[in-house]
């Protein structure tokens, strides 16, 4: 409640947005929180090399180098080399951006369509809201990573076909989240008054409903990029993503698989960078979940 | 009680909800009229109809609620044969509304002056800066202290009092023919409650309003309205000016929630109370809806459900006492109540 007081006293200087000033709590609960700190530094430190880290490697991740081929680690491969001589380490960094490209694009396309079919669901109830929920019903009852396969196995393997896949899977999970904190914001006076203003439904929806409920969506959304990532490389991994010779982490994990037993750190390097992605996500997701949850208290 | 120049007739008004367990009257034959400029006050318990009736007016009943009948005319328009889209440039243009808390009828997430703002931005189709040009001549006319910070205030910097003042600078932005003032002073705190009657009152003449003011305060009645409708269980059971109703109350509700007001120029012991509860909607009594709890109750109250009749000083009462059909023993409702309730 500390909080709370300070805001009083100061009522009559800071003007502070009820909103940004709830990011600011999220954000002081969250430096608290070591591990999704960790998760939350990790997230940044990936990106920035998914953005500068290709210029930074000395190899080629595509052209092969029959003389350098299947090497472990060492200071001139740090990460060794696979079948085809090149350099895992240098593949792995241009990899990165292919996965949080996939990760990013996909949850953004599955929230913004989610978030659409939930608050309108949410706000018209009744037959609008039976009909979209029993759609996203469907789409629920099918384990992801099989809806996904579905799809792609239907559109082709292609990055951007998985990236269609997963949105499509992520939709009902921000449809149902977004529904159900629609149908608690739509009840309130506030949203009451706005009405006897004479405020059109989609004023109502998208400038008076959708702000108060953005916490939830965002927390979804940083957990869902893990899911993401994981379900790409899964498809990737069973050949129905990304295609070699692209350094996909999913397919080098595949083609490492061959060799497993001799040379292991083909397979190896790209299965710690997935597993350390979507760690990050998820531990950074935790954390912003626990730091807007307003019941926990830091 | 006609007027030639009548801001809103509601005519017979009948709203009900339809749920599972049948058909329940919230609002059952609703007929009044509010003069141009003038106060019409709806007084009345919880569940007595009277948020119900303004939400009608105002074409914003949710579900299962529907008018099932009557006529709404403002200013000659019949309201109930108006489009979606036709209310909405009616909704707070020419009619607006203030609501019970202002604690929970501000948007959290935007700044007073952005509320304030968006009705110009809604009704008249100005810029945003424009629109806040306008909105900071709003919280100058409501009194607000330091409007230029407070417009770029968020509501919960605000008291109850500040909030309830940005409502009424939000509701009478466009400047309406009618306001529809739903328990405006409830849940404040006595002192602040007269200011802002005094306020709204202020505001009503300078702004040419016509109101409805819908309370379950009598004393608020007393300070403001013009005339006063008492409603009962979905019904009105007595229609007055001011002056006549709290001089010579007819019906025997309207008197008990006389009664039940304190009073500083007689000493009392204990305050009056009606007995009993109101009836549940779902299940009304055959008969005259107060029967239950009223003290002169006979066979034919229970029995028969009286009209709205009007009296000789222009009253309108709905109760069988003052009719020929009467067949309990002569009473004066006003000075026998309190020996008949106490029986």
């Amino acid at each position: 409640m500390a909080e709370t007081t300070v805001n009083v006293s100061t009522q009559n200087t800071k003007r502070v947005n009820p909103q940004v000033e709830n990011f600011k709590t999220m954000w002081r609960k969250l430096k608290t929180n070591r591990v999704a700190m960790a998760g939350g530094i990790l997230i940044l430190f990936f990106m920035i090399i998914s953005v500068i880290g290709p210029w930074f490697t000395s190899y080629d991740p595509l052209l092969p180098d029959i003389s350098s081929r299947l090497q472990g680690p060492s200071a001139e491969h740090w990460f060794g080399t696979d079948h085809h001589g090149r350099d895992i380490f240098t593949r792995i960094i241009h990899g990165m951006s292919i996965t949080l490209y996939i990760g990013f694009v996909s949850v953004a396309i599955g929230m913004v369509i989610g978030v659409f079919i939930g608050i309108i669901a949410g706000y018209y109830g009744k037959r609008t809201d039976a009909v979209l929920m029993r759609i996203m019903d469907v789409f629920l009852a099918f384990p992801g990573i099989l809806l996904a396969l579905g799809i792609v196995a239907v559109l082709g393997g292609s990055i951007n076909n998985v990236i269609i896949a997963i949105a499509v899977f992520s939709i009902p999970v921000f449809a149902r989240i977004v529904r159900g904190s629609t149908l608690s914001v739509k009840n309130l006076e506030y949203i009451d008054a706005v009405r006897a203003l004479g405020a059109s439904d989609a004023r109502i929806i998208f400038r008076h409903i959708l702000p108060n409920i953005l916490s939830p969506i965002i927390v979804q959304a940083t957990l869902r990029v893990a899911t993401a990532v994981l379900t790409a490389t899964g498809l990737s991994f069973l050949g129905l993503g990304a295609q070699p010779p692209t350094p996909e982490w999913g397919a080098m994990l595949a083609a490492g698989r061959n060799y497993m037993w001799e040379h292991p750190h083909i397979a190896l390097f790209p299965g710690l960078a997935i597993v350390a992605v979507v760690l990050a996500f998820n531990l950074f997701g935790d954390g912003v979940r626990d730091a807007l949850d307003p019941k926990i208290k830091s | 009680m006609e007027n030639p120049k009548t801001m809103i007739k509601v005519d017979e008004l009948q709203t009900s909800f339809y749920t599972s367990k049948g058909e329940i009257k919230a609002v059952d034959g609703v007929s009044f009229d509010v003069p141009t400029g003038k106060t019409l006050g709806i007084v009345g318990e919880s569940g007595s109809g009277k948020s119900i009736t303004s939400l009608s007016i105002m074409r914003l009943l949710e579900d299962p609620g529907k008018i099932k009948g009557g006529k709404i005319t403002f200013s000659g328009e019949d309201l109930l044969a108006k489009s979606e889209s036709a209310m909405r440039s009616i909704r707070g243009n020419r009619i607006s509304m203030i609501f019970q808390e202002p604690m929970t009828s501000l948007n959290p997430v935007f700044t007073i002056g952005d509320q304030i703002a968006e009705s110009y931005m809604i009704h008249e189709g100005l810029s945003k800066k424009q629109a806040l040009k306008k909105a900071l001549g709003m919280l100058e006319l409501v009194g607000i202290p330091s409007p230029k910070d407070r417009l770029k205030a968020y509501p919960h910097q605000l008291s109850g009092g500040m909030r309830q003042r940005a409502m009424i600078a939000i509701a009478l932005a466009c400047r309406p023919e009618l306001l529809i003032a739903d328990e405006p002073t409830t849940a404040l705190d006595v002192t602040i409650q007269a200011q802002i009657l005094r306020l709204i009152n202020n505001l009503q003449d300078e702004l040419g309003m016509s109101m409805m003011l819908i309370t379950h305060d009598l004393g608020v009645v007393a300070e403001t309205c013009d005339y006063v409708a008492v409603m009962y269980a979905g019904k009105i059971v007595e229609y007055a000016d001011v002056n006549t109703l709290f001089h010579s109350p007819k019906h025997p509700y309207t008197v008990g929630l006389l009664k039940s007001l304190p009073r500083h120029d007689i000493d009392q012991e204990e305050l009056e109370v009606i007995k009993g509860m109101v009836p549940r909607p779902d299940d009304l009594p055959d008969g005259c809806r107060f029967a239950p709890r009223c003290p002169f109750a006979t066979k034919l109250c229970e029995e028969k459900l009286p009209t709205l009749d009007t009296m000789a000083d222009k009253n309108q009462v709905r109760c069988w006492i003052y009719t020929d059909q009467w067949d309990g023993p002569e009473v004066n409702v006003k000075n026998d109540y309190g020996t008949a309730q106490s029986k």
